[in-house]
C-alpha cells in the first residue's frame, strides 16, 4: 500500500506566528523563577509558598517512564516558564484594549474575541502563552452569580475557593509533570457555578502557544456546586516549529450533589512535519471528581494534534450514584504518537462509568488505548462499560490496547469490549466506485467510526471537529 | 455507449485478457459467461478502474477515453458496478452511504442535493418496490448481512444512482431464488433505450430472468464466440470445454 503523508505546511493551518514582544522570565527552573512568576501575577503569600512547596517537592520526584512513547530527556533549565505579551501587564479591562494583534491572533484562529457575536452563544477566555489575554461575556455570566476568569484573576478575588479546591483532585505531590505545574502554572480558567444555576451558554478557553522556547502550564479549575451544571470546551493550537515544546496542564473538576459538568476538549496541538520533526508534548493531568451523591463528569476528547499525546482524563467516582463518561477520538498520522485514555476510580456505591475510546492511526503512528478501572470493596452494585476501538490505515502504524481492570467488589461488573479494524484498498474501492473521492471515502469511513464520539461534542465544536478529523488523516491512504 | 478495442490486461506480469472486443449500444444488454480464471472478473475491474492492473487498448465510454478517468470519475458519469463481494464497512450506516453517494453524484451531474426527507422518502420507494427490508438501511454497510441481502443492497444502490452503463459482476453467484428474482425484477425495472447492462455470469439460470441482447462467451482472455440468448442455453448442456476447444 502507497504511503503519502500530509504535507504539513498546507495542512496545519494554525501554524503561523504572531509577532508580538513578551516578557518572559529567566531561563531556567529555579525558585526565583516562581517568585518572579508569583510576583508578576501579584500573588498572595499563600499561593507562593504553595508553588515553593511543590517545587521542593518536585526535587524528589523523577519523570515516569513507564509509557509506551518514548522521548528524548527534555532538559528543564533550557525553558522559558513564563512568557506573555508585553503589554498585558497591566490587564486590559475591556476588549478594546487588548492589542488588536491578539484579537487578529484569535480571529485568524476562527475564534471571535469580540462580544458582539453573540450570536455563537459561547463564553471565551483567551490564553496566549503564559497569560489570559480576553475573557468575554463576563456580564452575563455574573448576574447568573457564575465566576468565569482567568485563575490569576480567581487567585486575587477568590482566594476562599482557590484555597478550598485547588489542588484538592490533583494534589501537588501527584506525580512528576502535576507537580512541576503546580509549582509553574501560568495561567487557565477559574470556573465556579453556584448552587443550582446552569450555566446558561458554553463555557470556553483556546489555549495558544506562540513564543518558543517556552512551556505551557495552564491550571484550570472547574467547581459545580449543588445541583448545577455546566459545558466547557477547549481549544489548542500552537505554530509550526522544529524544536518540541512542553505542554504540561493541569485541569481539576469538582462535581458537588446533583451537579453536572461536561468537559470537551478538540485538541490540535502543532503535530511535527511529516518527518516528525518538532511538535507538542502534550502530557497533561485531567482529574475529575464526583464528590457529591448523583453527580456527573463526562470527559470528551478528540485529540489529533501534538507529537506525543500522554493524557488520562479521570474520574473518582466518590459520591454515591455518581457516573463518569469518557468519550475520546485519537488520531495520529504521520510519527504522532498517543498514549491516553482513562481512569475510573469506583469508591461510591451504584456508581456507574462508561469509557468509549476510538484510535485511529496512520503513517508511521503508535496509538495505545490505556485504561484502568477499579471498583473499591465498598462500591457496591456499581458498573464499567468499556469499548475500545481501532482503526488502522496503512501497514506501518499501530494499535495497543492495555485495559487494567480492578474489581474489589462481588456486587459489582465490569464489561470490556475491543475490536481493530483497518481501512483497506477494496474498501476504498467500492466507496470510489459509488462515486466517492479518496478523501470522501476516508471522511466517511471515520466518520462513522467515530460518531459515537462526535455526538457527544457540542454542536459548535461537532462540526468542527468532524472537519479536523478529515483533514488530520488526508492522504493517508493511497 | 462502450467500445473496447484490442483491450489487453496484466496484473503481476500475468497477462488475463487478450485483445478483447466489445461493442454495446444505448439499450442493450450484454452477457459475458466464460469458466473461471477466463478473465470475466479483470474486465469489470479494468473498466471501473481498480488499481493494480497493467492495462493496453482502448475504451471508449460515451466517446471518451474511460482508461484515463479516476474511479470515481467514471462512477459519477453512470458507470456501476454491483460487486461480487460487496465490501462491509464498519460504523458506516447504510442510509447515510447511499445518501453521501447520491448527492456526490447528483452535485457532478448539475442537479440539486437530495435532502434527508427527500432522500427518506426515495428510498422508501425504492425498498418497497425492490421488496427489500428497510431495516438494512439502518444497519452498518453489509456488515452482518447475508449473501443475498448484501446482493440487494447492491441492487438498491443501482436503481437510486441511475447509472448508464451497469456492470453486473457475478450477481447472482450464491443467490437462492427469491434473491434472485429481486435482483433481476430490480434490472428489469431499470431497463431502458439510453441505459444498457453487461452481465457477467457464470452459469446460464440468471439468463432465464434477465433476457439479454448478446451473449459472449469468454475463453482465456479473448471473446471465442458470440450468440444470441440461446448461446447460453447451449453452453449449459456442452460446457465451457467444447467452447474452449472450438475457440
Amino acid at each position: 500500500m502507497k504511503q503519502s503523508t500530509i504535507n504539513s505546511s498546507e495542512e496545519y493551518k494554525y501554524g503561523f506566528t504572531t509577532d508580538i514582544e513578551s516578557i518572559r522570565a529567566p531561563k531556567g527552573l529555579n525558585g526565583d523563577v516562581i517568585k518572579f512568576i508569583s510576583n508578576i501575577k501579584k500573588e498572595p503569600r499563600w499561593m507562593l509558598e504553595w508553588r515553593l512547596k511543590a517545587y521542593e517537592r518536585l526535587k524528589n520526584l523523577k519523570e515516569p517512564n513507564w509509557q509506551k512513547p518514548k522521548y528524548p530527556k527534555i532538559d528543564y533549565q533550557d525553558l522559558y516558564y513564563y512568557s506573555a505579551p508585553k503589554n498585558s501587564e497591566n490587564k486590559p479591562k475591556s476588549l478594546d484594549e487588548v492589542d488588536p494583534r491578539l484579537i487578529e491572533t484569535y480571529n485568524k484562529l476562527g475564534i471571535s474575541l469580540k462580544e458582539q457575536e453573540k450570536l455563537s452563544g459561547v463564553a471565551v477566555d483567551a490564553v496566549f502563552d503564559s497569560v489570559s489575554v480576553a475573557t468575554t461575556f463576563k456580564d452575563k455570566l455574573t448576574e447568573k452569580g457564575i465566576i468565569f476568569c482567568p485563575i490569576s484573576e480567581a487567585i486575587q478575588k477568590h482566594p476562599d475557593l482557590v484555597k478550598k479546591y485547588l489542588g484538592s483532585v490533583i494534589p501537588i505531590t501527584d506525580h512528576y509533570f502535576a507537580t512541576l505545574n503546580s509549582a509553574v502554572f501560568t495561567d487557565g480558567s477559574f470556573v465556579y457555578i453556584p448552587q443550582g444555576v446552569r450555566c446558561p451558554m458554553e463555557l470556553s478557553t483556546y489555549f495558544r502557544i506562540n513564543a518558543s522556547e517556552t512551556g505551557q502550564f495552564e491550571r484550570t479549575l472547574i467547581i459545580a456546586d449543588k445541583g448545577s451544571y455546566v459545558s466547557y470546551l477547549e481549544g489548542c493550537t500552537a505554530p509550526m516549529r522544529d524544536e518540541n515544546q512542553l505542554h504540561a496542564a493541569n485541569v481539576e473538576l469538582v462535581a458537588l450533589d446533583d451537579a453536572e459538568i461536561k468537559y470537551s476538549t478538540v485538541q490540535n496541538w502543532y503535530p511535527g512535519d511529516k518527518d516528525g520533526k518538532g511538535g507538542i508534548y502534550n502530557f497533561v493531568t485531567k482529574r475529575g471528581v464526583c464528590r457529591g451523591r448523583n453527580s456527573k463528569i463526562s470527559w470528551t476528547q478528540v485529540e489529533t494534534g501534538s507529537a506525543i499525546t500522554w493524557k488520562y482524563p479521570s474520574c473518582i467516582l466518590q459520591g454515591d450514584n455518581s457516573i463518569g463518561e469518557f468519550y475520546s477520538i485519537a488520531i495520529t498520522n504521520n510519527h504522532q504518537k498517543a498514549d491516553t485514555g482513562t481512569k475510573m476510580i469506583h469508591l461510591g456505591k451504584n456508581t456507574k462509568s462508561k469509557i468509549i475510546s476510538k484510535g485511529i492511526s496512520a503513517g508511521h503512528a503508535d496509538n495505545t488505548y490505556r485504561g484502568l478501572v477499579r471498583i473499591s470493596s465498598k462500591a457496591n452494585n456499581s458498573r464499567n462499560f468499556t469499548q475500545c476501538d481501532s482503526l488502522l490505515m496503512g501497514n506501518e502504524c499501530g494499535a495497543h490496547t492495555i485495559p487494567y481492570i480492578e474489581n474489589k467488589n462481588s456486587s459489582s461488573n465490569i464489561e470490556h469490549e475491543a475490536t481493530a479494524s483497518k481501512i483497506n484498498e477494496e474498501q476504498l474501492f467500492y466507496c470510489n466506485q459509488r462515486g466517492l473521492n479518496q478523501e470522501e471515502a476516508i471522511g466517511l469511513i471515520v466518520n462513522g467510526f467515530c460518531k459515537e464520539v462526535l455526538q457527544q461534542l457540542p454542536m459548535e465544536f461537532a462540526v468542527e471537529a468532524q472537519k479536523l478529523v478529515g483533514i488530520s488523516l488526508e492522504g493517508s491512504v493511497g | 455507449m462502450l467500445q473496447i478495442t484490442n483491450l489487453s490486461a496484466s496484473i503481476d506480469n500475468k497477462k488475463i485478457l487478450k485483445g478483447f472486443n466489445l461493442k454495446i449500444k444505448p439499450g442493450e444488454i450484454h452477457a459475458i459467461m466464460g469458466p473461471n480464471g477466463s478473465g470475466k472478473s479483470t474486465l469489470a475491474n479494468v473498466l471501473t478502474g481498480k488499481n493494480g492492473y497493467q492495462v493496453e487498448g482502448q475504451v471508449l465510454y460515451q466517446g471518451k477515453n474511460l482508461l484515463k478517468l479516476p474511479i470515481e470519475e467514471r462512477a459519477q458519469k453512470g458507470l456501476f458496478m454491483a460487486f461480487q463481494y460487496p465490501l462491509e464497512i464498519a460504523g458506516v450506516n447504510t442510509n447515510n452511504f447511499l445518501k453521501t453517494s447520491l448527492n456526490t453524484v447528483r452535485k457532478v451531474r448539475g442537479l440539486k442535493e437530495l435532502d434527508s426527507l427527500d432522500f427518506l422518502n426515495l428510498i422508501k420507494t425504492k425498498t418497497k418496490n425492490l421488496k427489500i427490508d428497510e431495516k438494512i438501511l439502518n444497519r452498518q454497510l453489509n456488515v452482518g448481512f447475508s449473501g443475498g441481502e448484501k446482493k440487494k443492497n447492491e441492487i438498491l444502490q443501482m436503481t437510486i444512482l441511475e447509472p448508464k452503463l451497469v456492470i453486473l459482476d457475478e450477481t447472482d453467484s450464491g443467490l437462492d431464488i427469491d434473491a434472485m428474482k429481486i435482483v433481476s425484477e430490480g434490472v428489469n425495472s431499470l431497463r431502458d433505450k439510453d441505459r444498457s447492462f453487461l452481465i457477467i455470469t457464470h452459469y446460464q439460470r440468471l439468463l432465464d430472468y434477465i433476457k439479454p441482447d448478446f451473449v459472449h462467451v469468454l475463453v482465456d482472455g479473448k471473446i471465442a464466440k458470440t450468440g444470441c440468448g440461446e448461446l447460453a442455453l447451449e453452453l449449459e448442456k456442452i460446457g465451457y470445454g467444447k467452447m474452449e476447444a472450438e475457440g
